[in-house]
């Protein structure tokens, strides 16, 4: 078996390791949910409801304590359930690493450079982003929706599967070490983004409710934090993707000149490339514009990740243009 | 007003603002348009709409990128093109209605920005607001007390107020003290730098807008093809084709000169997955600057060679066969290498020799070359390999009108063969002429003979490496301003990390003497904008406070918050 037949083992083995802890993750939010009818139970026993209340309030800190409490409605304390999801989050994560690792020994070169790589790379620097954030703040119930992402973009990769080949001449550049890692970097954060504003447009739908005494379907959010938390969750990823997207779109007009003459000439992938900058900021101003703080500028968010997926999975492969070099 | 009026950190207008006022009159009309335009709420708009109308230009090719997508766009869409045409749809990106949304967009940003400057140079010089009444409601509120006795001796209020300025200078707060009969106050604010960096990024913005829209005014490009051995001058008539900017004079070209001594290429052997896929060009050249003694050089993909103000890019390469076509009695009438276009991976070429004068009629060679030649199972020909193994060039040979004489310029690289007569082609009686490098073979008609040359006729038998010559096209480009788009970039990047993560706050503390004689502190922050880190700055503040009070008295117990 060579170097490359081994990363490709390791990384079908990352993947049933994504998919259990995907299944661990899933029974976490079944449990929460369950928690929280307990809970309610408790409450309307107590009477008020306000013990729970102040006992989840404002007390739970996490590490990140001094800068933002875990504010959940109902608190949600250990979990086992969690620990086996986060424990194989970490498994799965490794064995991608030796695979992204073997490929690239196996190349002779960094591990992306055709559609096959770059999904493994970024799904890879997806899980990175997760993992560190997690040593900062409790973002675990987005083990779910990350695992699953990652499932889905290693399994829609295998359709991409190319041989080791060596770089051709247009690709070898610092710029595509600096350029392709960088903006795989910022699509971590943006995903981490999009699945915060997501939860918190279900919070905020939740929220909403419990003013107007209904209960939804989602009982789980009661135990996450509240979309106002959420939404600056959100923003604080969000920005860090738009700077490091700003930098791949600058160190991108930097290769354009040294590889074609130009920094800039709306190829279909500069084109995409500006268009998610450009959503990304009005995003950014949008929560600095009154009426448009909150779900509107969530809506942003997700419109920008959209995009991001869009440029990735569709403009690589379907459109025309310079960019030709997914491999396929 | 230092903010847009709808920005969230600014107070609500009052209500009967804008819209709903009666006359307004002229100028009333206009600063209420202003207004609306330097708003938040515009700028939001417009940037969405930016977003959206750049769609368009990749979803249809773009005369500016892709010419010749557009042209078979036409011939695919016939009814739908002219129509896209209208709305410039096939030039999105400088379209009458792309550029009103950005312009908008950008006047929008400067009426945005000149306010704001004017206001930050005024709260650069002026002093941190006084100390609010009640700190109790602030961000981070923390109280401590020195209870009375345990307080070193002097530790009043107006000390305790002198060591927390001290703090907080030396965590580079600009500080202003406040002191009334019973309470004694410190004010400091830091952080001004995220308000200079926004600033600065939005007019980089600016900034970036103008010296990329005139800056392909003075510049130009300019394509050229080279073989092994020619050499380029820089001057207007040695270019293959020349695109001047605006506002470029060509009095400005810098006439060095360019020579392409060897064209080199290695193609992936080892792995067969990849195999004869390039992983190396290199134009070897040597530059003579005006007056200079030559210089090697050598131009890749990737890495242009700057020289004389331009910068030369490797664009294209292949082959160019050396042809010669002579009359019947052996006089030359045509020999030149020719570049033949690349087709495929493998460079099955395609070419073009015209021979106006000279022979009998006028005659037009269409030729193929195969670096490496193979035959497919219906017996046509195709390459196998892109590098010089068994090279074979054939001829479809045309006689007839060349439509030269006409005075329409025709490209070197088509023939028009609908006036011409088949000589030797596929369907013709006589096959396609079929030369190996250095035969020679015999035109139709008696009108004369074609030689493929050999560059290399001395190398061994069946070593072809080195028969036919290379070319490289080169782009060759000047752009004055690129250096200060470059600026501009870093100025946008330094801009936006500074306000996006320089916490901007400010923060008091109070000490105000008890009855009993204790001095209370109170401690208190504000975020302008987001902080995430405000709360444990104040915490921090009153841990170093009561540090410093300790050093420099015994030990005054923290009294836990309230
Ligand atoms: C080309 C158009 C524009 C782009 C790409 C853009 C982009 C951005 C970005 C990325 C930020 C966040 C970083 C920072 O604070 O420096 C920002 C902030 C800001 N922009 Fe713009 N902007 C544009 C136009 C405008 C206009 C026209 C206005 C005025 C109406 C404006 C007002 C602001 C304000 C007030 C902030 C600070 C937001 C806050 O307090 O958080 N911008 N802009």
């Amino acid at each position: 078996m060579n170097l490359n037949e081994l990363s490709v083992l390791s990384l079908y083995s990352a993947m049933a390791v994504y998919a259990l802890a995907f299944i661990a993750f899933s029974i976490d939010l079944a449990k929460r949910s369950s928690a929280v009818d307990a809970a309610d139970v408790e409450s309307a026993k107590a009477g008020a409801g306000e013990a729970v209340a102040s006992v989840g309030g404002t007390s739970t800190l996490t590490r990140i304590s001094a800068r933002m409490a875990n504010d959940a409605a109902t608190p949600y304390g250990r979990s086992a359930t969690l620990r086996v999801g986060v424990s194989l989050t970490v498994l799965a994560w490794g064995l991608q690493l030796v695979a992204t690792v073997l490929r690239g020994i196996a190349a002779e070169r960094v591990p992306w450079a055709n559609m096959y790589e770059f999904s493994m790379t970024g799904t890879l620097l997806i899980v990175s982003v997760y993992l560190i954030l997690l040593t900062r703040v409790d973002l675990r119930f987005l083990g779910t929706f990350i695992t699953g992402l990652v499932v889905i973009l290693l399994g829609i990769a295998q359709q991409y599967y190319v041989e080791v080949a060596p770089l051709p001449p247009a690709l070898q550049s610092v710029w595509l070490v600096i350029h392709v890692f960088v903006a795989s970097l910022a699509t971590g954060f943006f995903a981490l983004g999009f699945a915060l504003s997501f939860v918190q447009l279900l919070q905020s739908r939740r929220e909403e409710r419990v003013d107007t005494d209904k209960t939804g379907r989602l009982k789980f959010l009661k135990t996450l934090p509240s979309a106002v938390t959420l939404e600056n969750l959100a923003y604080r990823t969000n920005i860090v993707g738009f700077i490091l997207w700003t930098f791949t779109l600058m160190a991108g007009s930097i290769w354009a000149e040294r590889a074609w003459g130009r920094y800039w000439g709306w190829d279909t992938k500069e084109v995409w490339t500006f268009i998610i900058w450009v959503i990304y900021a009005g995003y950014i101003h949008a929560r600095a514009t009154r009426g448009w703080r909150g779900s509107r500028s969530a809506w942003l968010a997700i419109i920008g990740f959209a995009a991001v997926m869009f440029n990735f999975g569709i403009v690589n492969v379907f459109f025309k243009g310079l960019h030709a070099y997914s491999g396929l | 007003m230092s903010r847009p009026s709808d920005h969230i950190d600014s107070a609500p207008a009052p209500s009967g603002d804008g819209i709903s006022q009666p006359k307004l009159g002229f100028v009333g009309t206009l600063r209420w348009f202003w207004r609306q335009l330097t708003s938040m709420r515009t700028a939001l708009f417009l940037l969405l709409l930016l977003a959206i109308a750049a769609v368009p230009g990749s979803l249809v090719p773009q005369r500016s990128s892709d010419p010749n997508g557009v042209t078979q766009y036409f011939t695919d869409n016939p009814d739908l093109a002219p129509v896209l045409d209208k709305i410039q749809a096939f030039d999105v990106y400088s379209s009458a209605w792309f550029s009103s949304i950005y312009l908008l967009l950008f006047v929008s940003l400067i009426g945005c920005v000149i306010p704001r400057t004017k206001h930050h140079l005024q709260a650069l010089r002026a002093k941190p607001p006084k100390t609010p009444a009640r700190l109790g409601r602030l961000a981070g509120f923390t109280t401590r007390t020195a209870p009375a006795g345990t307080a070193p001796a002097g530790t009043d209020a107006a000390t305790a107020v002198a060591a927390a300025r001290t703090v907080l200078k030396q965590g580079r707060y600009r500080v202003a003290l406040f002191d009334s009969p019973t309470e004694f106050s410190v004010s400091a604010e830091r952080g001004y730098l995220r308000e200079t960096g926004n600033l600065v990024f939005h007019s980089a913005l600016v900034g970036l807008l103008v010296v990329v829209g005139f800056g392909s005014g003075f510049g130009f490009s300019g394509q050229r093809v080279l073989v092994e051995g020619q050499t380029f001058v820089n001057t207007l008539l040695a270019y293959d084709s020349f695109n001047p900017g605006r506002f470029f004079d060509d009095t400005e070209l810098d006439p060095y000169t360019l020579t392409l001594d060897d064209f080199e290429v290695s193609y992936e052997t080892a792995n067969l997955e990849a195999f004869g896929q390039p992983v190396d060009f290199t134009a070897g050249v040597t530059v003579t600057p005006r007056g200079g003694d030559a210089e090697d050089g050598a131009v890749r993909v990737n890495d242009p060679l700057r020289t004389g103000g331009t910068s030369v890019y490797l664009l294209g390469n292949g082959y160019a066969p050396t042809i010669t076509v002579k009359d019947p009695e052996g006089t030359v009438v045509f020999t030149d290498s020719v570049p033949f276009l690349p087709q495929d991976a493998n460079l099955t070429s395609l070419g073009i020799v015209k021979v106006p004068d000279g022979l009998a009629e006028q005659v037009g060679l269409v030729g193929f070359f195969y670096p490496t030649q193979d035959e497919s199972g219906t017996g046509s020909y195709f390459s196998s390999f892109p590098d010089l193994q068994y090279p074979v060039l054939t001829l479809n040979v045309y006689a007839g009108d060349l439509g030269l004489d006409e005075g329409v310029p025709t490209s070197v690289y088509s023939l028009d063969t609908d006036t011409m007569e088949p000589l030797a082609t596929r369907t013709s009686d006589i096959q396609p002429l079929e030369l190996k490098p250095g035969e020679t073979q015999e035109l139709p008609n008696g009108l004369g003979s074609v030689t493929f040359e050999n560059a290399s006729p001395d190398a061994a038998e069946g070593d072809y490496s080195g028969s036919v010559p290379r070319f490289a096209s080169f782009d060759i480009h000047h752009d004055p301003t690129q250096g200060w788009v470059l600026l501009f970039a870093v100025l946008v990047l330094g801009g936006l990390l500074t306000s996006l993560f320089v916490p901007r706050r400010r923060l008091w503390v109070k000490a105000v003497e008890q009855a009993d004689g204790s001095v209370r502190l109170e401690y208190a922050g504000l975020a302008r904008g987001e902080d995430p880190a405000l709360e444990s700055a104040v915490t921090a503040l009153a841990d170093r406070h009561a540090a410093l009070l300790e050093r420099s008295a015994p030990v005054v117990p923290p009294v836990e918050p309230a």
